[in-house]
């Protein structure tokens, strides 16, 4: 199982490297918070050792939080980048005039 | 008895397919993320992605504590979208800084409940143990240097460097070991809490000491680290989990992390060591002083740059953290249009350092509806200077002095700097004459070519904007 993981592990890498040096400079800000996003993932950490019925009060509140910061990330981050990106979307010229704030 | 539909869903290979079919979206919505027209979709696929993933690890048989999950998601969804809907553009490296923070944190946490629960990994293969005690540092490191970006991006803590003085690296190194110490002890069979709480501990304090001393011209880089650092906890957590979505996940995001780092410090012609050593503060604060401002200084009205530019050809602006602070980005953009209906090229030149973290300009100026393709970065545009009549600096300096080219005993020499002095003429916007972030005199100022507008910039370029609109 080792083995096996670290194999995901090793090519992950390289895939990320490679998809990642392919990103123009102009989208490096919505790349972080897309990241921070997706290291949310580790909200499954947290609901892993839950449902597993992990006992003890301070257990639970450490998990809670874990959970509680995950979701931080996940729901943030993707919302926080959506909401840049769309700023970088080419717009009609009359929407331009009508949007400046 | 359970329906089979129900022992369909809760089966572990099923799970797996909806972890393979997660990690899948997250590799192909970041491929969107290449260009502006498909990454709304990229980060929507992603979105998903992680949908799937969350589905997955809930289908997991004899699930237990539903409630206290639910309470987590719903707390973490309270702070999360008001903070995403909120956050101002110029506040978005704080904003990175914490989500990078609350990440690193989760993954200490979390790997300091699996060593409770297991009884001090008495009962794991000895990997689990190596992992979750990686996590475990990485997280904390993470979850404290970041929210130390924060407060220093936030202005809760000067920006400049802060540290205890030429013990701080050997200081540091003690707390790398002492942390690390704990870790080997506890995967050699030790099971006292007391070690693990050390190794949190001195994590902690090190994560402090590690980015106090870092001043803010250096933050995309440290930024940048802290991301890896995250990610690459994450995917730790994954192995010592046995859940291949994390770790995919995870590593993606430790390898993001690194390349941003690498760029950062190439584009600041700095080692990555050398930034993490200290910032620009220390060693470099002798030279500087009034003795460098030996030429003068000319400065110019909002009337004269106005006139300046609408008889220019070509305008290049060269926006920095100056920018930000003063919220200028719609003004400018005001002015720009002003400019190209009088029949002047505007174009934008964006240094990968300006501002506070990598693209920091980038969304600014997408913000103010700039469009993508007059954003150009620094090897596209460096060409051109020779062809421009009028460089507008608002609020950047470092990213233009010449010593980088020209003076090798400056601290900054051989950083990339964007040619600006190569335009037909400069004008500088600036509060003061007070030298950047990182306290070197810029030449540039002093140069014939160049004057100097002062003032905040956001105030600076409406004044210009009225005097264009006069015209």
């Amino acid at each position: 199982m080792l083995l096996q993981n670290l194999s995901i592990l090793v090519l992950a890498g390289f895939i990320g490297y490679a998809v990642i040096s392919k990103i123009p400079n102009t989208l490096h800000t919505p790349l972080m918070s897309g990241t921070n996003a997706i290291h949310g993932i580790v909200v499954l950490g947290g609901i892993i050792l839950l449902g597993m019925g992990v006992g003890g009060t301070l257990n639970k509140v450490l998990l809670v939080i874990a959970v509680t910061f995950g979701t931080i990330n996940v729901v943030g981050g993707f919302l926080v980048t959506d909401r840049m990106l769309e700023m970088f979307k080419a717009k009609p010229k009359d929407e331009i005039e009508a949007g400046g704030e | 008895m359970t329906p089979p539909i129900a022992t369909f869903l809760t089966d572990t290979n099923f799970r797996s397919v909806l972890y393979i079919v997660s990690f899948s979206l997250f590799i192909y919505g970041l491929s969107g993320l290449t260009g502006p027209k498909t990454a709304v979709r990229g980060n929507r696929i992603a979105a998903v992605g992680m949908g799937v993933a969350i589905v997955a690890t809930l289908l997991m048989p004899h699930l237990h504590n539903l409630g206290l999950i639910v309470l987590g998601v719903v707390l973490g969804t309270i702070v999360g979208v008001p903070a995403a809907r909120r956050v101002k553009m110029t506040q978005m490296p704080q904003m990175v800084a914490l989500f990078n923070g609350v990440g690193g944190g989760a993954v200490a946490l979390i790997a300091w409940v699996e060593f409770r629960k297991s009884g001090g990994f008495a009962d794991v293969p000895t990997y689990v143990a190596i992992f979750s005690v990686f996590a475990a540092i990485i997280g904390s490191v993470s979850f404290w240097g970041s929210n130390i970006a924060f407060a220093k991006l936030q202005e809760l803590l000067p920006g400049k460097p802060i540290s205890i003085g030429p013990a701080q690296q050997p200081v540091n190194f003690l707390l790398l070991a002492a942390a690390a110490a704990c870790g080997v002890a506890i995967v050699a069979g030790s099971h006292g809490e007391g070690l693990f709480l050390g190794l949190l501990v001195a994590a902690a304090i090190l994560g402090n000491f590690v980015v106090l001393p870092i001043g803010g011209a250096d933050m995309p880089v440290v930024i940048s680290l802290l991301n890896a650092f995250t990610g690459l906890s994450a995917a730790a957590t994954g192995i010592a989990l046995n859940n291949p979505a994390l770790i995919v996940a995870g590593m993606i995001v430790g390898a993001s992390g690194t390349l941003l780092t690498q760029q950062m410090a190439h584009a600041m012609n700095r080692s990555i060591t050398s930034v993490v050593a200290g910032g620009f503060g220390g060693a470099v604060e002798a030279p500087v002083g009034a003795a460098g401002t030996d030429g003068t200084v000319r400065s110019t009205s909002a009337a004269d740059v106005a006139i300046q530019m609408a008889y220019a050809r070509q305008v290049v602006v060269v926006p920095g953290y100056g920018m930000a602070v003063s919220q200028a980005q719609h003004a400018v953009r005001e002015m720009s249009k002003l400019l190209e209906a009088k029949g002047v090229a505007v174009k934008y030149a964006i240094h990968p350092v300006a501002g506070r973290m990598p693209g920091h300009m980038n969304v600014l100026l997408a913000e103010a509806d700039v469009p993508y393709d007059q954003l150009k970065e620094m090897d596209d545009i460096n060409g051109e200077f020779s062809r421009t009549d009028v460089s507008l600096v608002i609020g950047a300096n470092d990213v233009t002095n010449p010593d980088a080219r020209n003076k090798p005993d400056s601290p900054i020499y051989g950083m990339p700097i964007l040619n600006v002095d190569e335009s037909s003429s400069v004008i500088v916007l600036k509060r003061s004459m007070s030298s950047g972030y990182a306290g070197i005199d810029n030449p540039l100022f002093t140069n014939p070519k160049t004057s100097m507008l002062f003032g905040d910039a956001k105030g600076s370029v409406a004044d210009i904007t009225e005097e264009l609109k006069a015209l």
